[in-house]
């Protein structure tokens, strides 16, 4: 792929990356654009991401960009968007789930005290467990959502126009090639 | 209890043979057989449907599928007295909800729920076209009862509470008045001394499609298209047989000028329908009428009775030799869609009423492929009177673009509701003045799909180069709040979506809940300038990505309330910035049940945005 080379900027980006209700696949999509990982490393550095370890979001200082993969399944799922939301100046959801609440958001129509009673029998009631929400939601109905990044996953060039475009200050339009109906 | 059980469904599948038989099993009859069967048995089980699909030839999942799409037809239990309270926003207006309510309370039952011993349901449906003497409401999709009031609605709940049969009802109740206001050609009706339909079809066809190409008539059901241009490309189009429809399915809420000119001049109406067969060559005829009108039923088909023993239908119609030509009436059953017409030629033919994709047009291939002709009852109508009268004399009413008279059904805040037909090209401003309308904010021209008009452009013409109409008039005065109005509107498009495609099954429904967070009445958060910026965005995706023209104009209301009515909207977006719209805490309802947690990880809280 011959991407133009991205020109210089002051200071590198800082972006924070999660997956809420997800299964990583975004994330892993992500890693998929191979070698530009190394272009990209040169403008950007992580903040909270599972490519880190950092526990939590914008502690060392605000965050540009913040990439959040699934929708919304329990109460921490909600207070780590919200926290994105708080120190991330753009924030994009990635993939179907946190755009429709995706595969997790099948479970809808059941009862969720009736799953957790039917799973467990005696259902575990420690304060440390985030409770499951009654539905899972789609992120953009619970936080302002500036950009939305579709696929299942979003595929790895997908990410990468992303990026570029946020990067040099563009307004992300994903080519027409690059989301598929499937 | 078992014996009980079968003994009904015996009774119920001998209900649907008696009709089956009287539409010989034809198929392409199924939404009459599931009306009339349903008249009988006040709804239709699964097993009566694969009785009906068996007798017809058709598959279970065919015939649960029309019976799941219409309005009109019941698949689960409802009370066998079933009650369905108009609710366009002029009913609204003249306070139908009270009454809704009052009648619930004095039944016990809530709305949409059936009583406890099945004796009765009570619901809401969309505009029964009886504006000018609302609040009105439709008895087992049959009878109407005009004027509603607190005193009426307490001796319903009476009747309904002693078991008494709607026959036995106060008579004055299901009065219909035409209302009539201003009369001009069309509600003046036919001279007495008019030539008869067979002088008129004496003349060649090509001198009736002369006549009105030279009158300049656009069809008078919204899209204004010219009629002799349809009639020629239908009679053009190849093959031996043709179709003319008779659109009756008057659903565009607020509009009831062919509901007056059904009841009082619908000799008319079939003399123009007769005109157009012969124009064009067709020997089938169909008079689509909707499910809510069902009351003007009987004494249509006495005047098709009288017309085929007066020569005018028949083989060899008119005196005309070769001309055989006859019409049947068919009844929707509650789907606003069917007025559009290739989704009204599906309904004919027994199916969902989904609208086709155009090419091919019904003029080339429209019921069962054949050429067909579809038009207004008012097109038909003014038919009938230049056939008689000339294209000339037409063309001299009116502007040069819209030729002729326009009935229009006047209602909401004026002094005197009711009919006013006058030449094309007159301005909303002397319609308001004869109507008795004070301290106008708005009329809604042509219904919710039609256009919002505000008090700075009452010198405007309704006309097909100015403000077109299908003939809704609707008056809001200073006092309503055009935000309530569109929202009323946009809940109505939600309902009567047909479900087919994506932008408007899922659009107006999103139209709904981001009206509603505005108004406030769901959820937990405020509305923000987000909001509003959201509704621009789906006005435009329904404005271009919609199968049918009627979704297309579904945010209409919105778009036009949004321009001239800013402010309404602007006032209810009192949050900073986005919120959401979900009491979150209450989303962990289920969980805290379930856990029996109630510490403070076991809340959150909706508005900690930051």
């Amino acid at each position: 792929m011959n991407a133009p080379p991205i020109p210089e900027a002051p200071r590198k980006l800082r972006v924070a990356t999660v997956s809420l209700a997800g299964c990583f696949g975004c994330h892993m999509s992500l890693l998929d654009i191979d070698e530009r990982l190394f272009e990209l490393i040169e403008r950007v550095e992580f903040d909270r991401s599972p490519l880190t370890d950092i526990k939590t979001v914008g502690e060392r200082g605000q965050c540009d960009i913040g990439l959040v993969e699934g929708g919304l399944c329990n109460a921490e799922n909600v207070e780590v968007l919200r926290a994105f939301r708080a120190h991330c100046t753009v924030l994009v959801a990635v993939g179907a789930c946190a755009i429709t609440g995706g595969l997790p958001a099948l479970r809808n129509h059941l009862d969720v005290g009736d799953i957790l009673q039917s799973v467990y029998g005696e259902v575990p009631d420690d304060p440390e467990l985030p409770l499951p929400l009654n539905r899972v939601l789609p992120i953009h109905e619970v936080v302002h959502i500036d950009h939305a990044l579709p696929g299942c996953p979003p595929p790895a060039d997908a990410f990468w126009q992303l990026l570029q475009d946020l990067i040099a200050g563009r307004t992300p339009v994903p080519a027409p090639g690059l989301i598929r109906y499937d | 209890m078992g014996d009980a059980a079968d003994i009904a469904s015996e009774a119920a599948r001998a209900a649907a043979d008696a009709v089956l038989d009287r539409w010989q099993r034809d198929p392409l009859a199924l939404v009459q057989v599931l009306r009339e069967t349903q008249a009988v048995t006040h709804w239709l089980p699964r097993p009566l449907l694969a009785h009906i699909a068996a007798a017809l030839g058709l598959t279970l999942a065919q015939v649960e599928g029309v019976a799941g799409f219409y309005r009109f037809f019941h698949t689960r239990p409802v009370g066998r007295t079933r009650i369905l309270f108009s609710d366009n926003i002029t009913d609204r207006m003249l306070g139908s909800e009270a009454l809704l309510a009052q009648l619930c309370a004095r039944l016990g039952v809530a709305p949409g729920e059936i009583e406890a011993q099945g004796r009765f349901s009570v619901d809401r449906c969309s505009c029964t076209g009886l504006c000018d003497q609302g609040p009105a409401l439709l008895v087992n999709h049959h009878q109407v009862i005009t004027r509603l009031n607190a005193a009426r609605v307490d001796a319903l709940a009476d009747l309904l509470l002693a078991g008494t049969p709607v026959e036995q009802w106060p008579a004055a109740w299901f009065d219909v008045i035409d209302g009539v206001q201003r009369a001009d050609v069309l509600l003046s009706g036919l001279a007495a001394d008019a030539p008869t339909l067979p002088v008129v079809l004496a003349q060649p066809p090509q001198a009736l499609l002369d006549a009105v190409a030279q009158s300049g008539l656009r069809g008078r059901g919204g899209a204004g298209f010219p009629t002799a241009r349809k009639w020629q490309a239908c009679r053009d189009a190849p093959g031996p047989l043709r179709c003319v429809v008779c659109n009756a399915d008057e659903g565009e809420p607020g509009t009831f000028k062919d509901r007056v000119l059904l009841a009082s001049h619908a000799d008319a109406v079939f003399d123009g329908m007769t005109a157009a067969a012969r124009a064009v060559g067709a020997q089938q005829g169909f008079l689509y009428l909707r499910g809510e009108y069902r009351y003007l039923l009987p004494q249509l088909e006495e005047v098709l009775v009288r017309r085929r023993a007066q020569g005018l239908l028949g083989r060899d119609a008119c005196g005309v030799v070769g001309f055989d030509f006859d019409i049947a009436i068919h009844l929707g059953a509650g789907a606003y869609v069917c007025g559009e017409e290739s989704a009204l030629i599906e309904s004919l033919e027994g199916k969902r009423g989904t609208p086709r994709i155009r090419p091919p047009f019904p003029v080339q291939a429209g019921y069962l492929g054949r050429p067909t002709v579809v038009n207004n009852v008012e097109t038909f109508c003014a038919v009938a009177h230049i056939a008689r009268r000339g294209g000339a004399w037409w063309a001299g009413i009116g502007t040069a673009q819209s030729t002729g008279t326009k009935i229009h059904s006047v209602s909401g805040d004026c002094a005197r509701p009711g009919l006013y037909e006058y030449p094309l090209g007159t301005p909303i401003a002397q319609i308001l003045d004869d109507c008795g309308a004070r301290d106008v904010q708005a009329v809604q021209v042509g219904g919710p799909s039609g256009a919002c008009v505000p008090a700075s452009e009452f010198n405007r013409a309704i006309a097909f180069e100015d403000v077109p109409s299908a003939g809704a008039f609707m008056v809001f005065d200073r006092s309503r709040d055009l935000f309530e109005v569109a929202r009323h509107f946009a809940r109505f498009f939600a309902h009567e979506s047909c479900g087919l495609c994506t932008p408007c099954r899922v659009g107006t429904e999103l139209v709904v809940r981001r009206l509603d967070k505005l108004a406030h009445a769901r959820g937990a958060g405020s509305a923000s300038a987000f909001d509003i910026e959201r509704l621009h965005d789906l006005d435009t995706v329904l404005h271009s990505g919609t199968h049918c023209g009627l979704g297309a104009s579904a945010c209409n209301p919105l778009r036009d309330t949004l321009r001239h009515f800013g402010e309404a909207y602007a006032q209810r977006a009192t949050a900073p910035q986005f919120q959401p719209d979900i009491d979150l805490d209450a989303e962990l309802s289920s969980a805290r049940r379930a856990t029996g947690r109630s510490d403070a990880g076991a809340h959150l809280h909706t508005d900690t945005q930051a």
